[in-house]
């Protein structure tokens, strides 16, 4: 009988209808956004690799950052299911490192205190906490002052402290948005080298919003190219170049290749 | 050079006495010129000369401590007060809108406006300069908590919330620390209100003792020179009030304005 109805409109997918691919750590399915009735999101899916880095690029407006705050828990999402491993959010720990560090940390404790913040609340004892920080700090090879007031730090040194306090908790996914943009070159390359020496220890799953297309690519795994609105996935790219690369890889023919391939796909993405 | 560098530097320290020097030299010099009589203006010299001798003496002294505790007292009432009460309408913003209007009205109406008021509810006592001071300190120490709480970075509440911390804690650790720099301005703002309430209220709701009492009393009887001296010791009064909360808000709020 069935055949003979009129056949309903699509219903958004979930994990059921649309499983996720092998060896995946996120699942979004059926996400839906509106803002003020113009549509952001409709049905989007995506599946993010466990343990690899993924870049998110974009036209602007696409609602790159968006995305990765929907997913993190920021930004309620008006419709869809994002799992982590099968949990949910509340169940499970992630990491987030804002832009802007300077409104991130809290200036009325120092440096140490801020990383240790999150152990702290989580119940952990001092000496526990201790040995966490101390591990970071030789992790992240620190060799300013951690017992300084945040604001007396320069700025990559309090980017560095925000990765620390994000990574502390040792979440299982860890959420950068456009960790770059207000830093200086040197900075930025110092950064870099410290994330993938953290990702190489950790093997957390990290999602980053870029602006920069160098950025964007040098750190990723997988390049997520989105639309313009109402977003898409545009493509996918893989750039599998061995870790940790170092800034000489940004000449490395496969950089360069991934590198013009994703700004081919960005530009035709634009002039959509 | 380095000796003329220096010599700058040292000068620089004495920078702030050129305007008080300036002062009492125009103060003189209205009175060596015959600008006003010196029944209305004694001479510096002679005002400051009777102003050592009550503190040495220690005839001021009853009158300074009564207008203190005055002071502090109602500024004690309006922390009590105002701190909670502007901490919990500025993490309900709805609750701080809907009697917005209620704390600005009274915030912008002069206190001494209300003297009368409070006259009929409690009377000419000690209790009614003190209600009326930390009425009008509270309304001070009240929006400025709330906007404190109100105007939290929000990054710094995201960040927390991420960690997984519990609402209380995003209250306690966050909003509460984040607010405290405006509410010292709000603290120290209130307590230079209550000085002034105190004093107009020591002036025309019958006082035995005080500051205000003294000034209008010296001046009734012509006692210019204690007048003056009154005056002088109220500006310290407040002056040193202000620098004592200024003092404790770059010590306690360390990261005031740099972060």
């Amino acid at each position: 009988m069935n055949c003979l109805l009129i056949p309903a409109p699509e219903a958004p997918h979930t994990v059921l209808t649309l499983p996720p691919a092998p060896r995946t750590h996120v699942t979004v399915r059926g996400l839906s956004k509106a803002f003020a009735g113009s549509p952001l999101y409709r049905d989007f899916n995506l599946d993010l690799p466990r343990g690899q880095i993924v870049s998110i690029f974009g036209p602007n407006g696409c609602g790159k950052s968006t995305l990765m705050n929907m997913i993190a828990g920021l930004i309620p999402p008006d419709a869809g299911e994002i799992l982590f491993d099968g949990k949910t959010l509340r169940e499970t720990r992630i990491g987030y490192v804002f832009q802007n560090y300077r409104d991130a940390l809290f200036p009325w404790l120092t440096a140490w205190e801020n990383v240790a913040y999150p152990l702290r609340r989580s119940g952990m004892k001092p000496a526990a906490v201790q040995a966490k920080v101390e591990q970071l700090k030789a992790l992240f090879e620190i060799r300013f002052d951690l017992s300084r007031y945040p604001y007396e730090l320069s700025g990559g040194q309090q980017q560095t402290v925000c990765i620390m306090r994000a990574l502390a908790t040792e979440p299982e996914v860890l959420f950068l948005d456009e960790p770059f943009s207000a830093l200086d070159f040197e900075m930025t390359l110092f950064i870099r080298a410290k994330l993938q020496e953290a990702h190489l220890a950790t093997g957390v799953t990290m999602v980053i919003v870029s602006h920069d297309l160098e950025d964007a690519v040098f750190l990723a795994d997988r390049i997520l190219l989105l639309t313009r609105r109402p977003t898409r996935i545009a493509e996918i790219l893989p750039f599998d170049l061995p870790r940790p690369r170092s800034p000489e890889v940004m000449s490395d023919p496969e950089f360069v290749r991934v590198k013009a391939r994703t700004l081919e796909v960005f530009r035709r993405e634009v002039a959509a | 050079m380095l000796a003329a560098l220096r010599t700058v530097v040292a000068e620089r320290r004495w920078l702030p006495l050129i305007g008080p020097l300036l002062l009492l030299g125009l103060w003189q010099l209205m009175i060596s010129a015959h600008w006003v009589k010196p029944v209305l203006l004694p001479p510096p010299g002679e005002t400051l000369g009777h102003l050592w001798g009550t503190l040495v003496s220690g005839a001021i002294w009853p009158d300074l401590q009564s207008t203190v505790w005055r002071t502090l007292a109602s500024f004690a009432i309006a922390v009590v007060v105002g701190v909670p009460l502007g901490v919990a309408l500025g993490s309900a913003e709805g609750a701080y809108r809907s009697v917005e209007f209620l704390i600005d009205f009274f915030r912008s109406t002069p206190s001494s406006a209300l003297i009368p008021l409070f006259l009929l509810i409690f009377g000419i006592t000690d209790i009614n300069k003190i209600a009326i001071a930390s009425f009008g300190a509270a309304l001070i120490v009240l929006f400025n908590s709330a906007y404190g709480v109100m105007n939290a970075k929000k990054t710094r509440v995201m960040a927390a919330q991420i960690m997984g911390v519990s609402r209380w804690h995003v209250f306690k650790d966050v909003l509460l620390m984040e607010s405290l720099a405006q509410t010292f301005v709000g603290l120290r703002s209130a307590v230079s209100m209550a000085l002034v309430i105190v004093i107009v209220a020591e002036m025309f709701i019958g006082s035995e003792t005080g500051l205000g009492h003294r000034i209008i009393d010296s001046q009734q009887v012509f006692n210019v020179k204690d007048m003056y001296a009154s005056i002088l010791v109220t500006g310290a009064l407040g002056y040193v009030l202000n620098l004592a909360f200024l003092l404790a808000e770059k010590r306690l709020i360390h990261w005031s304005g740099k972060a």
